[in-house]
């Protein structure tokens, strides 16, 4: 037992020397906690301690993020919270974690559909929901969205999970545009058509065409460069199998969804996080988005990747964000309903 | 007077005992308070489309995983302890290794080895003179078939220890009187060894099975959508966490069923557990042919659920070490990984080994129900749990702050979730199950009369268990922390959820690189997490052979 007692204070000891001591609320520092895979932005975080010396503290929480800040209430450590797709981004809004800022900076880069009015929450990057198709196997160059459906891709089709927030948020907009009786037509369509289970991610629509799973598949702009641009020698050849297709709603639009991101309503270092959000959306480092994620910045006069720009001219879907985010709920129930995922 | 003796000085253990159930079954209220929050229109939706279909999936999967656990568990165990054949001493610790590979890891290792554009399918097509990927035929493991596969070859070590614990202790004068009866070795292992090793099959079967409804990431992974994935859809895509935490409620009241069950088998294990040290059969000596078979049928296992992925990680290790160099971050993930595993093992033991006192002492009644409702924590899925502990821990953190801010103008600021503690505390809840078990198990090998013996003698209570119980349970406990350690290491949704803010650890580590899709910069943390994992599974093997305890999580 004395050991034990021995054994019981050095863990006290160890316990004590290692509790993370909590990111400083003073000068200096901004804590972001971020649904969205933290390295994935790093270089501009890098960017931005390099410009103004304050320090970034990222954690990466991708489920229950809100709920976190919310539980920790007034003494949680988040400036800044940042998700993907928009209704994780309103939920957060909902949840009443989030706090409105103006800010002309803010205002002057990121187009008004493309954040709140009040302020509470600032897309900081687009993506376009594309449509894969093997370059070998395919030879069509123009699709549209309701054109997954067609039975002649029977068995042939990628895609990953339903209830993925890229692909309910597509449904959702497909709601938008048909009605839902329509989209669950749709739905039931591609189901009919899919190569296999939908899971795994956006890359493995690209792997599974070269694998000869599929030949075509739903997923993000980005991936492609990713997979092209990157330095992993497998997803390049993944990468090279595919020809993208933009593909179009009534209208002429194609799907996008955003990145975005909000002022936590506690927020210790709310200057370093206006700060912060000021600089993720000024020139250099919309650049920067665009080379190092290769997304769709959205300042207006940012320049595309050229493996990007390669892709083709994007159209975007009219259709107001907060519209995707309503119709998610219903989406998700659609694809319970046909059994999408089973 | 024995009763009036024994109630004299143990009610501090059980308020202990009963302390410890408060804290486990915190979160439980917490997400019960937060299910009756209610969630509209939620449930005829749930009822119609997702819930059957999810809980027939769960069932499926369950069933799938209970039946491979076993068959291969028992079968391994049944050889390693029972039969001689060359290699059956390496057989005999190496079979625990897939216990140090994370679920979520074999299942990004599979989905590469196993697709087209992987070394076995290619290697295949080369041998058939086959070009096109789409001429061969393969199945696919992103299937129910491919998630129970998995599941069954990396759980298995939970029913092949039991399984085989109980199999070494059986007296051997029970096998030897069956077969001078005339039963063959089939008869005597259906007839003679498997009843009596039911009960300890029966926890290993359980625990395995606790293991797959908890794990999110595979399954998910691979399409296989279990009632653990319809709490999530309701709580991200239909922002509803009332309904979510009505799900898990759901799901937990059929996991305590599970629960239960188990308990239910282990009380008749402790009738003929408690006797004295028997000799252990001696191994029969198979014939050629079928030494071969048994090699076969060890080595199957092994391969799949240890070597092929081990193998598939340290080539992706050794190539990004090479090419890339590894982040220098590394190391202190894995510092992390161990301190925080360490610690929740150290708790996790001291708290178990608390209850097992307080239920062998104490016979007032609140003991036992303070232990079972102890024991609940393992039937929580991670992230629900995570989800429980989060409101009870800020609660508790924010109005510490208040106070202490009111009159001493001092911020502890988040005293418990912010720190490590909050991890700690999640780790310990959800596996104070094993170290009861174990404790519990291995106090059954002391008889009470030895407990008596100290306390007549003028011993303490604190000093007869520092004393005489502690180095009895000593194995018992070793097999425990060796487990809870493991598991804690292991442990993915909770610790991506509550972790304080600036830690990482190696598993938040392998499912960034896997949230990014590239898993194979995770392999050289992958790597490491087996790594740690398997000198503590070595020692298990060494620990849990009854030569030198004769218990180990069940018996």
């Amino acid at each position: 037992m004395n050991r034990l007692i021995s054994s019981l204070a050095f863990v006290a000891a160890v316990t004590a020397g290692s509790i993370v001591p909590l990111p400083a609320s003073g000068q200096g520092e901004v804590n972001v906690y971020t649904t969205r895979e933290p390295k994935l932005i790093q270089p501009l975080f890098d960017l931005f301690t390099k410009n103004t010396g304050v320090k970034v503290n990222a954690i990466f929480i991708e489920k229950g993020m809100a709920e976190r800040v919310a539980a920790e209430g007034a003494n949680s450590p988040a400036d800044i919270m940042m998700s993907v797709d928009i209704g994780n981004v309103l939920d957060g809004v909902a949840r009443g974690v989030t706090q409105g800022v103006q800010s002309e900076a803010l205002a002057a880069a990121v187009p008004a559909n493309l954040r709140d009015k009040d302020g509470h929450w600032f897309a900081l990057s687009l993506r376009a929901r594309l449509i894969y198709v093997s370059n070998d196997r395919v030879k069509d160059k123009a699709l549209n969205y309701a054109d997954l459906a067609d039975p002649k891709w029977k068995g042939k089709v990628c895609i990953r999970s339903g209830q993925h927030p890229y692909n309910t948020a597509l449904i959702a907009a497909y709601i938008h545009h048909y009605g839902s009786a329509k989209a669950e037509e749709w739905l039931k369509g591609v189901k009919a058509n899919l190569a296999r289970k939908p899971a795994g991610g956006d890359r493995e629509v690209a792997r599974d065409i070269l694998g000869g799973v599929c030949d075509i598949g739903v997923a993000n702009s980005y991936y492609v460069g990713l997979m092209r641009g990157g330095s992993n020698e497998d997803q390049k050849k993944w990468g090279a199998a595919i020809n993208t297709i933009m593909p179009t709603f009534p209208g002429g639009g194609t799907h996008v969804n955003i990145s975005g991101a909000s002022v936590a309503k506690n927020a210790p270092n709310k200057a370093n996080a206006v700060k912060l959000l000021e600089f993720l959306v000024s020139n250099e480092a919309q650049a920067a988005y665009a080379k190092v994620n290769y997304e769709y910045p959205v300042r207006p006069s940012a320049q595309l990747d050229p493996i990007i720009a390669a892709l083709g001219t994007l159209k975007t879907d009219q259709i107001d964000l907060t519209a995707i985010a309503k119709n998610r709920k219903q989406a998700s129930e659609l694809v319970d309903k046909v059994g999408f995922d089973q | 007077m024995l009763r009036a003796f024994r109630n004299s000085g143990t009610p501090g253990w059980t308020l202990a005992a009963i302390l410890a159930a408060a804290i486990v079954v915190s979160p439980i209220v917490a997400l019960v308070a937060i299910a009756s929050q209610g969630s509209g229109d939620l449930w005829p939706q749930l009822t119609a489309y997702v819930l059957p279909s999810a809980a027939i999936n769960t069932g499926i999967l369950l069933l799938g995983v209970g039946l491979l656990t076993g068959v291969v568990g028992v079968g391994t165990a049944w050889l390693v302890s029972t039969t001689e054949f060359p290699g059956r001493k390496v057989f005999d610790w190496a079979l625990l290794l897939p216990l140090a590979i994370p679920t979520y890891i074999l299942a990004y290792a599979y989905l590469d080895i196993l697709h087209p554009l992987g070394p076995i399918q290619s290697a295949l097509r080369a041998l058939l003179g086959l070009s096109d990927p789409r001429s061969l035929y393969f199945p696919e493991i992103r299937s129910m078939g491919g998630v129970i596969f998995l599941l069954g070859f990396v759980l298995y070590p939970y029913v092949y220890l039991a399984a085989r614990a109980s199999f070494l202790m059986q007296s051997a004068t029970a096998l030897e009187a069956a077969r001078i009866l005339g039963a063959g070795r089939f008869e005597i292992l259906f007839r003679v060894a498997l009843p009596l090793a039911r009960p300890a099959i029966v926890v290993g079967v359980t625990l395995a099975l606790l293991e797959a409804l908890n794990d999110i990431a595979a399954t998910e992974f691979l399409g296989v959508r279990t009632l653990t994935i319809a709490i999530y859809s309701t709580w991200l895509n239909r922002s509803s966490l009332p309904g979510a935490a009505q799900i898990s409620l759901f799901m937990l009241a059929i996991v305590t069923l599970l629960f239960l069950m188990e308990r239910w088998a282990r009380r008749h294990q402790r009738f003929f557990a408690s006797g004295k040290r028997v000799q252990p059969p001696s191994p029969v000596p198979l014939d050629r042919l079928k030494a071969f078979g048994a090699i076969a049928a060890c080595a199957l296992p092994l391969a799949i659920g240890f070597l092929a992925p081990f193998a598939y990680l340290a080539e992706q290790a050794v190539r990004k070490l090479t090419s890339g160099g590894v982040s220098p971050m590394i190391w202190r993930e894995t510092f992390n990984t161990v301190l925080y595993a360490g610690i929740a093992t150290l708790f996790t033991l001291v708290v178990g080994l608390a209850i097992a006192y307080a239920l062998r002492a104490d016979k007032s009644g609140f003991a036992s129900p303070a232990s079972r409702v102890a024991s609940i924590g393992y039937a929580i899925p991670g992230t629900v749990l995570a989800v429980g502990l989060l409101w009870p821990l800020a609660a508790f953190d924010n109005s510490v702050d208040a106070a202490l801010r009111q009159w001493f103008g001092v911020s502890t600021g988040l005293l418990i979730s912010g720190s490590g503690a909050a991890l700690v505390l999640a780790y310990t809840i959800r596996f104070l199950a094993m170290s009861i078990n174990a404790t519990e198990a291995g106090y059954t090998k002391i008889s009470e009369n030895i407990d008596h013996a100290a306390r007549s003698l003028g011993e303490s209570s604190f000093g007869t268990l520092r004393k005489i119980h502690l180095p009895m349970l000593r194995p018992a406990l070793g097999a425990a922390a060796i487990l809870v350690f493991v598991d804690c290491m292991k442990e993915l949704p909770a610790t991506l959820m509550l972790r304080p803010f600036g830690v990482e650890t190696l598993a938040t580590h392998i499912y960034a690189e896997a949230v990014r899709g590239t898993y194979e910069d995770g392999s050289v943390a992958a790597i490491l997490i087996v790594l740690a994992g398997l000198v503590p599974v070595v020692m298990l093997a060494r620990v849990s052979r009854p030569a030198i305890t004769p218990s180990t999580i069940s018996s």
